[in-house]
Order: structure tokens, then C-alpha cells, then sequence
């Protein structure tokens, strides 16, 4: 198997690229295929979401990498392997998967649940206790968690020990089904936060299965929208599927309001400023403000500029109307 | 009128007791003393025995039951049905109907006892095996446990409480109803009180000594068995959500 | 050795016992079933209402879970044996000794089927302005009562298939001639047991023929057989 070169941070190793060709399959019984014919390439290190409807496939097509549920035909790749080629336990070794409910082994400590797939590969004792440190740390948790039992940590806390044990063995590819919707929204949001933030970190390659368009855009650096029976309606950048979205479904799908959903996509830090001097009129805000919030700044409080600073500096100014132009 | 014509007579006459005995007061500390040694112990040693083999044998044979059960849905109803059945059988009439196959031994009684305790662990065992959450067991096999590891890593440490719950009812149910092998055999605890009661006038020391010791054991053997499964349950025990 | 000849024998001639003797057993049958009903009706009465309005209150689980130790850890021989020094040789002993080995499952199962009811479901109806006795009554009951049924049926077959060991205290019944083998020899005790055994199955059958009958529609399908292990001894 040869590797990209990409390497993560935080000691990961390479990701792996994924290829879906022309797979499909259907259901004993039923008319409509719960897939049909998909295609789709994610190169190695992306974190690509499967976004979509209920019965639209996604977590079918998620399952189908792992071999939790088999495809009829076509074929599933990692680096240029097909996911039949290896025997299907090894196979899932090698495949970080994490589900809504977690699944946290009850009867087994934070720090025991963390290091399973480790131990099934035979680890030795020192190597397993200090990865689990470096994971506890890497997701936000204590290292005095490790002795702590499931039943006693919150939702949002299982969910990171969910992933940390997802990442234990250091797989190039991480499956994620709906890992958050079993959160409240705030935990949801901090959570989404540290995930994308820890992709960047360690970019392994991703596919994370949503039905909320808002975490597909947020956190994807490519979306594949599915629909019903499976059919890949578009594949693309956030911003691009905002931009020109392909078709009525996936305009509705991602909502009327898609152009201030773009603006949010950005910062004032990627934009050119007019210039301007210290003395210019307007509120100050940081060059990390995102461009919507940026607006909207404007439409509260009726000014038609705003002062974009970086920590004292003035970088320069941003006007209402440039808003548009952007886009 | 003895069932037992020719057992061997183990408490002594009553001319020969002592005032207290003699008087038939309720209870007499000195006849538990002086014949500790040649009736209560060794029946309660007895009983343990019987006790002890039962739930063993019981335990051998259910245990592999409820693994194919686990495995191979189809074999539980009727397991279920059959064990149901048989559970309804009078422990007297069970021991009986033994008896023209194997006599007055102990394999007779400890048929019926096996029987009994196969009954009340393999729905236990089934039920526990059962008890892993869906979601642990989907994220068991997405992570790349055989089968087998999910059974030893996940179901079956999982089963644990339901399993040693089980064991807890068939050790009580099993002491309790081997008084009955009194009527059968001169064992366990069942026979001074059975010895007892056959005397025209019953010696109610002996009823009490050994019945108290019957409840004893049965209820110190729940007890043991309840802490067992605090002690393997640790995750069970300190939970918040 | 096990399925000889001789050993058909035998239960041919228990049979044959059975065939000869039917009014004698269906009078001994009487007898049993005449002690256990009263048993029964003794724990009824006396459990039933505790177990009852101890789980309505949530009150009192320490007693439940005492009941049942001791409903399984109490030898029947035992409670014979101790009543009949109480209380002398006969009918009313044996009663009372089967009452309380009864008490047991019912108290337990009471208590339990109420105290289970969904909290939710028993707020909702508080909410909607129902009193106590009317919740009781037309929500925590029939939600109650295959647990509760249960119960009652264990009791009921655990007392009939230990009434045959209060023969040795004087209970009659079919027991007499299953303990009594020196008159009635071998076919005599055998054909009692598979009377005996007959019985309690009679008795299990009917009972939860009535349990069905009488669990809402919304509830069937719950326990009826599969609740083995709260089974207590006999």
C-alpha cells in the first residue's frame, strides 16, 4: 500500500485516500436500490462529509468501508486497495469508527475502552498507557480520567473517549456516523469546534455522516450531498455548493439563506481592505471576525463601515457594500 | 410407620435426655451442644454437599445451553418451555418418579436438584448474554472483534451480574428444597426434622436446630452470593448517568 | 439398567394404581386442593393489600425484598415442622404453614408490580387531576397486573405442590399416600406423584389461562412463562 505523503501532526501517521467505484446496493425486496452506482474520490487527508435525508444512503455508503454492511457491486478502495482484499477484522483495525450512541464498552475503565483495539493488536503495556495519555490529551480530557468508568462521565464527554478510542491505533482513516446528534447543542457546537480544529492537526482522512446541513458546512473541507436511494446529487467545496448549488434539491437542501451562509465561510482576514487611518469612523473588529457577523454588526447598529483591527493595529476598512461583491 | 424402616436411628430416646429434654421445653442449648458433633454438623455438611454438587452440575450443564442458545435462537423457546414445565413438578413427586430408575441414592436426588437449578440458570444466563446494548456491540464489531472476542470481551463480562444473580437463586432454591431428600435419604438437614416429627410427640429442639441451620444457610449463602456480585460489578456500582 | 423391564413395570403398575383407585385420589386430590385454596386465600388477604399499598407509597422496599429472601430461603419442611409444634397436628397447622411459604411471591410481586408502574405515566395522570384511589384503580392496577398475576400463580403452585410434605405433619391430601409407601407400596407412592405432578400443572395451566384472560389487551405478550427466575422453592 503506498502512502501519501501527507503527515499529521500530533505523532499521527499518513491518511489514506478513498475511492467509492460505481458501488451499489440494494435490498432484498425492494424496488429502490439504497445505493446506486455511487462514485466518489476523496483524497487522502480530507475530511469529507456524506450529507443528506434519512434513507438518502449516507450511513449505508459510511458501513460499506468498513464492510459492516456489504455492497452488491462495484468496489470500495483505500490507497488503491479494495476493502474485500483484507480479512474483514484487519480491515477494521485499521478503520477509526465512531457512532452516535458511542458504544463505550460499560464494564471497562475509560483508559481500558481507549487502548482495545491496541490490545487486540498486542501492544505492550508502556506503549498503550502512554498513547492514552497523548489522546486524552489530544480530545480534551483529563489523564485522571483514564480510570473512570462510562457510566460516569456526561454525553459529551463519552463522545470524546468515543473518538479517542476511534484514534488509539492510529488509523489512516476515521468513519464517523452522526457522531453528535445525540448532544445538546451547545456540547454539539464545542464539540464540532475541537474536531475541526483537531483535523487540522492531524488530517487524517474522514468521512463524517450528517443530516444537518449547518455541520456538513461547517466542518467539511468537501460535502457529498446524497438523496434518496443514494444518488449523489453534488460533490464539492462548501463554498462552492452555496455558490452554485446543482439543483432545486440541493438549493432547498442547504437553504434560502446560502449567500449570508458563504459570508459566514469567511473571515475579514481573507479579504483586501480599503485602507484607512486610525481616524476613520467606525466600530474596530478583529481580523478574525467572520464577514456575516461583519454585516450584521453593520445592520444593528446602521453604520455603513467597520474598522478591521489586529490587536492594535489598524488594518483597514471594510464597507457594507463591499459585502456583496464578494460573493 | 417410618418410610425409612431400618435407618439408623440417630437421636437418642427420650428416656435418657436430660431434664430439659425430657420436659419438652421449647428449645434446649444442651441436646444442640452434646449431639453437634453426631447429627447437626454432618447433616449440614451433607447438605452443603448436596448443595454444592446440584448447583455445579447445573451450572456445567446450563451454561453451554445458553451459549447455543445465544447462538441459535431457535433452541430457546422450547428450552423455555420444557424448563417451565419441569419446574412445576413437586420436588417430593420428582424424587419418587426417580426412584424406580435409580434408587434411593444420592444420584436420585441430585437428578432432580440438577434439574431444578438447570431451570433457574439458563434463563438467567440467556437473559445476560443478551443484555449487551446494541450500540456497544456495533461499535465492537466496527472496531475488528471476531465474534469470539465479542463474546469473551463484551457479552460475556457484560453477563456477569445476570449470570451470578442467577447462581444466587439457584443456591438458595437448591438448599431449600434438598430438606425434601429427608424423605428419601437420611442427608441433609431435612432428616432430624423428618426423624423428628416422626416421634409421637415431636422434639421440637431438633425441628428448630436443624431448621434454623437450613435458614441459615440459605440466607448466608444469599448474602455471599450478593456480595460476589458487588464485587465483580464494579461498574455498576459508582454510576452517575 | 435405567429403562429395563422392570422399571416399565413399575410405572405400569402406578397406572394401573391410578385406574383402580380413582375415587380414593380424586378424594385425596380434594383434600389438597381444599388446603392449598385456603392457604392461598390466607395469603391473599393477608399480602396482597400490604404489597399493594406498600408499592403505591414507594414505602417499605426493604420489606418486599425481605419477603422474597425469605420466600425462597425457607424450606418448606421447615415451616411444617415449626408450625406443627406451634400449632398441633391437622388441618389448620398446615394452613397456616403454606400461608405463609405463599406470602412470600405474592407480597414480592405486588409490591413490585405496583412500585414498577412508569412514574410518568402515574404523574400524567395526577396532572390530569385524578385522586389517589381512582390512579390506583384505573392506571397503577391494570398496568400492575401481569407482574401481580405472576405472583399469585407462583404462590398458588408453590403451595399446591408443597402441600403433598405436610402429609408428615398431618395435612392429608395426596401426600399421605406418597410419604405412607409401607401400605401403598411402590405403585401406590408412584401414582400419587403423577397425580401430584398432574395437579400443579392443572393448577399452572388454569392460572394463566386466567392471567391472560384478565391482562389488558395493550399488556398481553408480557410475562406469562418467561419470568422463571423469581420462581420460588417447593
Amino acid at each position: 500500500m503506498c502512502r501519501d505523503q501527507k503527515h499529521g501532526g500530533a505523532g499521527m501517521s499518513a491518511a489514506a485516500e478513498i475511492v467509492f467505484d460505481h458501488v451499489t446496493k440494494r435490498y432484498a425486496g425492494r424496488n429502490a436500490a439504497a445505493l446506486d452506482d455511487l462514485s466518489l474520490e476523496i483524497p487522502a487527508g480530507t475530511f469529507c462529509v456524506l450529507v443528506g435525508p434519512s434513507g438518502g444512503g449516507k450511513t449505508t455508503a459510511l458501513k460499506m468501508v468498513n464492510r459492516l454492511i456489504p455492497f452488491d457491486s462495484g468496489d470500495i478502495r483505500i490507497d488503491g486497495r479494495s476493502v474485500r482484499d483484507l480479512p474483514v477484522t484487519e480491515l477494521r483495525r485499521g478503520i477509526g469508527y465512531v457512532i452516535q450512541q458511542v458504544g463505550l464498552f460499560p464494564h471497562l475503565t475509560v483508559g481500558e475502552n481507549i487502548s482495545t483495539v491496541p490490545r487486540l493488536l498486542g501492544w505492550g503495556r508502556q506503549q498503550m498507557g502512554a498513547r492514552t495519555l497523548e489522546l486524552l490529551d489530544l480530545v480534551g480530557l483529563e489523564p485522571d480520567d483514564a480510570k473512570r468508568y462510562p457510566a460516569q462521565l456526561s454525553g459529551g464527554q463519552r463522545q470524546r473517549v468515543g473518538l479517542a478510542r476511534a484514534l488509539a491505533a492510529d488509523p489512516p482513516v476515521l468513519l464517523m456516523d452522526e457522531p453528535f446528534g445525540a448532544l445538546d447543542p451547545i456540547t454539539r457546537l464545542r464539540l464540532q469546534t475541537e474536531l475541526h480544529r483537531l483535523h487540522r492537526e492531524v488530517e487524517k482522512t474522514v468521512i463524517f455522516v450528517t443530516h444537518d446541513v449547518d455541520e456538513a458546512i461547517q466542518m467539511g473541507d468537501r460535502i457529498a450531498i446524497l438523496r434518496e436511494g443514494g444518488v449523489l446529487v453534488q460533490y464539492d467545496t462548501p463554498d462552492a455548493i452555496l455558490a452554485h448549488p446543482a439543483d432545486e434539491f440541493v438549493a432547498k437542501f442547504v437553504g434560502e439563506d446560502r449567500a449570508l451562509r458563504r459570508l459566514a465561510l469567511r473571515t475579514l482576514a481573507d479579504v483586501t481592505l480599503k485602507p484607512g487611518s486610525p481616524s476613520e469612523p467606525g466600530d474596530r473588529v478583529s481580523k478574525d471576525t467572520t464577514i456575516r457577523n461583519a454585516v450584521s454588526l453593520m445592520l444593528e447598529t446602521r453604520t455603513e463601515q467597520v474598522v478591521v483591527v489586529d490587536g492594535e493595529t489598524v488594518l483597514g476598512v471594510f464597507r457594507l457594500d463591499e459585502a456583496g461583491e464578494i460573493l | 410407620m417410618s418410610v425409612l424402616a431400618g435407618a439408623p436411628v440417630v437421636i437418642p430416646n427420650f428416656g435418657q435426655g436430660s431434664a430439659c429434654v425430657t420436659g419438652d421445653h421449647a428449645f434446649c442449648w444442651d441436646w444442640v451442644s452434646e449431639h453437634w458433633g453426631d447429627t447437626l454438623q454432618p447433616a449440614l455438611v451433607q447438605h452443603i454437599e448436596l448443595t454444592a454438587i446440584a448447583v455445579g452440575i447445573g451450572f456445567a450443564l446450563a451454561f453451554p445451553l445458553a451459549l447455543l442458545a445465544h447462538r441459535y435462537r431457535r433452541i430457546e423457546h422450547p428450552v423455555g418451555v420444557v424448563s417451565a414445565l419441569l419446574y412445576t413438578i413437586p420436588s417430593l413427586a420428582l424424587f419418587q418418579l426417580l426412584v424406580p430408575f435409580t434408587g434411593l441414592t444420592w444420584t436420585t436426588v441430585e437428578i432432580a436438584l440438577v434439574s431444578y437449578t438447570l431451570v433457574i440458570l439458563f434463563p438467567n444466563i440467556v437473559t445476560g448474554l443478551d443484555g449487551a446494548p446494541d450500540d456497544v456491540l456495533e461499535a465492537a464489531r466496527g472496531m475488528g472483534l471476531t465474534p469470539m472476542q465479542v463474546l469473551t470481551r463484551v457479552e460475556l463480562p457484560l453477563a456477569v451480574p445476570a449470570i451470578v444473580g442467577g447462581l444466587r437463586i439457584a443456591v438458595v432454591s437448591t438448599v431449600t428444597i434438598a430438606t425434601i431428600a429427608a424423605f428419601l435419604l437420611p442427608d441433609g438437614l431435612g432428616y432430624p426434622i423428618f426423624l423428628a416429627l416422626k416421634e409421637p410427640t415431636p422434639f421440637k429442639t431438633e425441628i428448630y436446630a436443624a431448621g434454623g441451620l437450613a435458614v441459615a444457610l440459605a440466607i448466608g449463602c444469599d448474602l455471599l452470593l450478593q456480595a460476589l456480585r458487588r464485587a465483580l460489578v464494579p461498574w455498576a456500582s459508582r454510576g452517575l448517568a | 439398567m435405567l429403562f429395563d423391564t422392570a422399571n416399565l413395570h413399575t410405572f405400569a403398575a402406578a397406572l394401573r394404581f391410578i385406574g383402580d383407585h380413582p375415587g380414593f385420589l380424586a378424594q385425596k386430590a380434594l383434600e389438597q386442593l381444599e388446603l392449598s385454596g385456603a392457604a392461598l386465600g390466607i395469603a391473599l388477604a393477608v399480602a396482597l393489600p400490604v404489597g399493594l399499598a406498600l408499592g403505591h407509597f414507594h414505602r417499605g422496599s426493604g420489606l418486599a425484598i425481605a419477603a422474597s429472601i425469605v420466600g425462597r430461603g425457607l424450606p418448606s419442611l421447615v415451616l411444617i415442622a415449626a408450625f406443627l409444634t406451634l400449632l398441633g397436628i391437622g388441618f389448620v397447622n398446615n394452613m397456616v404453614a403454606l400461608a405463609v411459604l405463599g406470602s412470600g411471591p405474592i407480597l414480592t410481586n405486588s409490591y413490585d408490580s405496583v412500585e414498577r408502574v412508569d412514574k410518568d405515566v402515574v404523574e400524567a395522570a395526577r396532572g390530569m387531576g385524578m385522586t389517589r384511589p381512582q390512579i390506583l384503580r384505573r392506571i397503577e392496577l391494570p398496568l400492575a397486573i401481569p407482574l401481580l398475576f405472576t405472583g399469585i400463580r407462583i404462590s398458588a403452585v408453590t403451595i399446591v405442590a408443597t402441600a403433598p410434605i405436610a402429609a408428615i405433619a398431618g395435612g392429608g391430601g395426596l401426600g399421605d399416600v406418597i410419604v405412607n409407601q409401607a401400605s401403598y407400596r411402590l405403585s401406590g407412592v408412584l401414582g400419587a406423584s403423577l397425580c401430584v405432578m398432574a395437579l400443579s400443572a392443572l393448577v399452572f395451566v388454569a392460572l394463566a389461562g386466567l392471567q391472560i384472560g384478565v391482562t389488558p389487551r395493550g399488556l398481553r405478550g408480557t410475562t406469562v412463562i418467561s419470568d422463571l427466575p423469581r420462581k420460588e422453592q417447593q
